[in-house]
């Protein structure tokens, strides 16, 4: 028999607000344990919560950004339990009213063609802290605790672990976009759940709805699903029943494994949180949020295959950032020659910020800057290895490409007497080579251009260099 | 002169004319309580020796008067504990926005908290982990609750003035049965932000106060929108000390006819009727006036309140502060915490709170209980189109004997059957005296208005006062 997969994928991102959603602690990562707490977020008594208006916004974007119906009022429910990475033992959640209902996320599958998958809700929450347990102690570290965290529940729309980790793709860079979140799974801001069942294919009806946990890459989302996949069709073909759980992907195995069962089923007891109100969500306000979206990776890819003729893997790259993108743009209006400037940003400018390990949101180059390089390249005032090298130096010392070069004296050599008086020193030096390129060996030609720009420093204009040595040797 | 005899706002005269050190008042007041206080129980912790050296501004307006803290309100570095084992030894590192405002105002904040109810859950004090407060009246009878020890200390002289919190009754209820006033100001008006929550949605701070007209100037002081409490609201405060000038000719006075049932004790009904005839003799109007829904306060208020208390209490885990019974597993840990630090009305709350909010139960108990708590609030609406304020007994029977109710919650639970309402609606209320049974125990009004309506509420009970004395007769020590 066959079987098809119905896949919903449950996100938590946490939303890169300066401070927490109920207090005005800092929401730094990384900084020594419990040192970001206040009475509010370590819920002592008699303190209150008070909403970060910004969190509400940012949330808003993303509601906004993933089509979602946006209700005209929003509450905060207490979801009730008892653990010690809560302070309060009960979490400021959404549970009846969330933010945003009702929408969908457009992803590209390997065919190229493109589906749209639901947004089934969304709704803001706070943090909880982060437990660390030593040998004969658990410690508690309520900095994390507070943090605005939004929950992204897809509809189970999703028909197999492709198409799960594409979702993800396009979701996390929809959030960068927006500039709301830094989904950075390695330190959590971004957290991913998958529900999962299979059904014979073409049934209307669901099957068993398993849960999986604990994947910490959207690889392992996706080799978790296809696990899963593969698991529960051995159950089924085998006419046994499965059993509604909550599994933990363990990335060693490569297996999905049951969750310790909890005593009895979780009831958290929802209700309204007196301590705050009801929100009315301002239909203006929302009007400016959603004129003030940044245009979108969807909308930019097409634009920029329409205006700059860029295809395929290329403009995946160059949209794939926001950062990225609004740089290529910003250089292409001051030199409007696209490939070339794509080449540079793809190849030099890339690999030089990986190695410097500067991002494109900390980059400091200006546009026009970086331009002038590429003109003195393109006007061969410079070769590719000095350019290279300039850029190098440009970065690292924030100075002008013509600034460095003439402090170093490397513009290109393409002097025709000074590359002649070159090509006869190279030539006399080196008997071998030019009486094996006599001889047929064409390759002796390149070596000799290689002395001879060796002796130039990288200086000489390589295309012009050869041409000469040809044009003597030949005679 | 014993200067804890007096009024803040006497005091404020006094130091007009002659300078009298924050220490003198309080010197006289420590001797009053090692005269008194070990028959009372009215403030708790007596033995502890406190650092009195602080940063107070006692040149500000309060002049350094001092201000007795119910045990629920945190006060920085001054334990907090709610009268609760579980909060054992509980230091606030921050002060609650109205004793901000106090301190900014120069008030001395007293060094010893008042005694209470566990978490405020009760109407006789009986339920505090340090002992039942007695009442000043008469030593074997309850001084009210849950604000008891705020009530009794006020009424003993071993205070100034006092603030206590309402949920149910807590100000108004101990205040009658003390023979002094208390004041629920409006819920939004005082800010919640460090009083230390039972029920969110009911909880409001209020003055205990020897006169209506300490209670307008401690309001005056506390009052006012806190951005640190979203429910707080942010209109403007009136100067409710101006309110105290205008008489009441022409006020429309409504007597709720579904506050004269059954149970109400005679003596109590009597002393009402001739408060109503001074307030007509004063150029009132009183009608009759009904609030249909009144029947189902009690049952509403015990849905909700127990609700949030469940949650509320949630958080005294043993985990971050106060007590903690040591456990290898976390499990056993909460349940042994919980199990001894909780008293027994604490526990039953928790209890009732967790079930009316379970799933499959919520629906039937707390949805319900909301809507017919919007009922309630329109009655109260409705019946403000009419008549300005009204008047009613805050509760059926004068201070009750200690031990008397204690092991009958549902009987206790109905002493406040005549306060609830106001918290139910949020709406302003105050309790006053009006007279005592022939057993020489204080007998209280209440008169309550519409939101935010205080100056209604003190106008009235003001004008009640300047033409009675019951205030000014106090309890043989």
């Amino acid at each position: 028999m066959e079987y098809e997969a119905v896949i919903g994928l449950e996100v938590h991102v946490q939303l890169k607000t300066k401070t927490k959603a109920f207090c005005s602690c800092s929401t730094e990562f990384g900084n020594p344990a419990n040192t970001q707490t206040c009475p509010i977020c370590l819920g002592l008594p008699g303190s209150l919560p008070v909403l970060n208006k910004t969190a509400l916004e940012y949330a808003l974007k993303v509601c906004l950004s993933l089509n979602c119906k946006i209700q005209e009022y929003t509450k905060f429910d207490r979801k009730n339990y008892f653990y010690p990475d809560l302070p309060k033992n009960y979490q400021i959640s959404q549970y009846d009213l969330p933010l945003a209902l009702g929408g969908f996320l457009e992803i590209e599958l390997e065919t190229g063609d493109r589906k749209k998958i639901g947004i089934h809700r969304i709704h803001l929450e706070e943090d909880a802290g982060k437990l660390i347990h030593t040998q004969d102690k658990s410690l508690v570290d309520f900095n994390r605790c507070g943090i605005p965290l939004l929950e992204i529940v897809s509809e189970p729309e999703i028909a197999n672990p492709q198409e799960a980790y594409q979702y993800l793709i396009s979701l996390k860079e929809l959030l960068k976009y927006l500039d709301v979140s830094d989904c950075d799974m390695e330190k959590g801001s971004l957290r991913c759940d998958a529900n999962i069942s299979l059904r014979k294919k073409g049934s209307l009806s669901l099957g068993t709805k398993i849960e999986l946990k604990n994947m910490n890459s959207f690889k392992a989302v996706r080799d978790a699903l296809s696990y899963e996949i593969y698991r529960q069709k051995l159950v089924l073909q085998k006419r046994k029943r499965l059993s509604q759980e909550t599994r933990l992907w363990d990335p060693k195995k490569e297996k999905t494994f049951p969750m310790r069962r909890k005593e009895e089923a979780q009831d958290y007891r929802y209700f309204p949180d007196p301590d705050l109100p009801v929100f009315v969500i301002d239909k203006e306000k929302l009007k400016m949020l959603k004129a003030s979206l940044p245009e979108l990776p969807f909308e930019k890819k097409m634009r920029f295959l329409k205006e700059y003729g860029i295809t395929g893997s290329e403009l995946d790259f160059i949209v794939s950032e926001r950062q990225i993108a609004d740089y290529f743009e910003a250089c292409v209006k001051i030199y409007p020659k696209p490939k070339t400037i794509f080449n540079w940003i793809a190849g030099p400018l890339v690999s030089e910020l990986n190695e410097l390990k500067i991002s494109f949101r900390e980059l400091k180059l200006n546009p026009s800057d970086f331009i002038e390089l590429i003109r003195m390249f393109e006007d061969k005032k410079l070769s590719n290895i000095v350019a290279k090298e300039v850029l190098k130096e440009m970065l690292r010392t924030e100075k002008k490409a013509n600034q460095i070069v003439e402090e170093k004296g490397l513009l290109q050599i393409s002097d025709k007497d000074i590359l002649s008086k070159l090509a006869w020193e190279v030539i006399s030096e080196n008997p071998v080579a030019v009486s094996d390129y006599r001889s047929g060996k064409i390759n002796a030609l390149m070596f000799l251009v290689g002395q001879a720009m060796k002796k130039m420093k990288g200086k000489a204009d390589p295309k012009l260099l050869q041409v000469i040595l040809k044009e003597i040797l030949d005679k | 002169m014993e200067l804890n005899r007096l009024t803040a706002h006497q005091l404020l005269e006094l130091i007009k004319v002659n300078s009298i050190e924050s220490q003198e008042i309080i010197s006289f007041l420590e001797k009053r309580i090692k005269e008194i206080d070990n028959k009372l129980n009215a403030y708790v912790r007596k033995d502890r020796t406190v650092d009195v050296k602080s940063e107070e501004n006692t040149e500000g307006f309060l002049k350094g008067i001092p201000i007795s803290i119910k045990d629920n309100i945190c006060t920085k570095w001054l334990p907090t504990e709610c009268c609760s084992k579980i909060l054992e030894g509980f230091l606030p590192p921050y002060d609650a926005t109205v004793i901000e405002k106090l301190k900014s105002y120069g008030a001395k904040i007293f060094p010893l908290k008042t005694n209470m109810d566990e978490f405020a859950f009760g109407s006789s004090t009986e339920n505090s982990y340090f002992g039942p407060t007695h009442n000043p009246w008469n030593l074997e009878c309850v001084a009210g609750g849950s604000s008891g020890g705020s009530a009794a200390a006020v009424a003993s002289d071993e205070a100034i003035f006092a603030l206590g919190t309402d949920t149910g009754g807590s100000i108004r209820q101990p205040a009658s049965f003390c023979g002094v006033v208390g004041l629920k100001p409006t819920y939004g008006r005082v800010s919640r932000y460090g009083l230390i929550a039972f029920a969110s949605s009911l909880d409001v701070i209020g003055p205990i106060t020897k006169d209506v007209y300490d209670s307008a100037l401690l309001l005056n002081i506390i009052a006012g929108y806190d951005p640190r409490d979203s429910t707080s609201v942010n209109i403007e405060v009136p100067d409710y000390l101006k309110a105290l000038n205008l008489d009441i000719k022409g006020i429309k006075i409504g007597i709720p006819k579904e506050y004269f049932v059954e149970g109400l004790d005679k003596q109590v009904k009597e002393s009402l009727d001739e408060a109503i005839s001074v307030f007509k003799k004063l150029g009132a109007e009183c009608r009759e006036v009904y609030l249909p829904h009144t029947e189902y306060a009690v049952a509403v208020y015990y849905i909700i309140a127990t609700a949030e208390a469940s949650s509320n209490l949630a958080r005294f885990d043993g985990i971050q502060y106060g007590y903690r019974i040591k456990q290898k597993n976390l499990i056993s840990l909460y349940k042994k915490t919980r199990g001894q630090g909780f008293g027994q009305e604490a526990k039953r709350r928790i209890i009732l709170g967790t079930f009316t909010l379970a799933h499959g139960y919520y629906e039937a108990y707390y949805l319900r209980a909301l809507k017919v708590r919007t009922l309630i609030k329109n009655d109260f609406d409705e019946v403000f189109k009419e008549v300005d304020c009204l008047v009613t007994p805050t509760s059926p029977t004068p201070a009750f004997k200690i031990g008397e109710k204690i092991r009958d919650p549902l009987k206790m639970y109905l002493s406040d059957i005549f306060t609830i309402s106001a918290n139910l609606a949020g709406i302003p209320a105050i309790s006053i005296p009006c007279g005592f049974t022939k057993n020489n125990l204080p007998i209280g009004l209440q008169i309550l208005s519409s939101p935010f309506n205080e100056e209604m509420v003190l106008r009235v009970a003001y004008n009640f006062e300047q033409n009675t004395v019951w205030h000014k007769i106090k309890p043989k020590l």
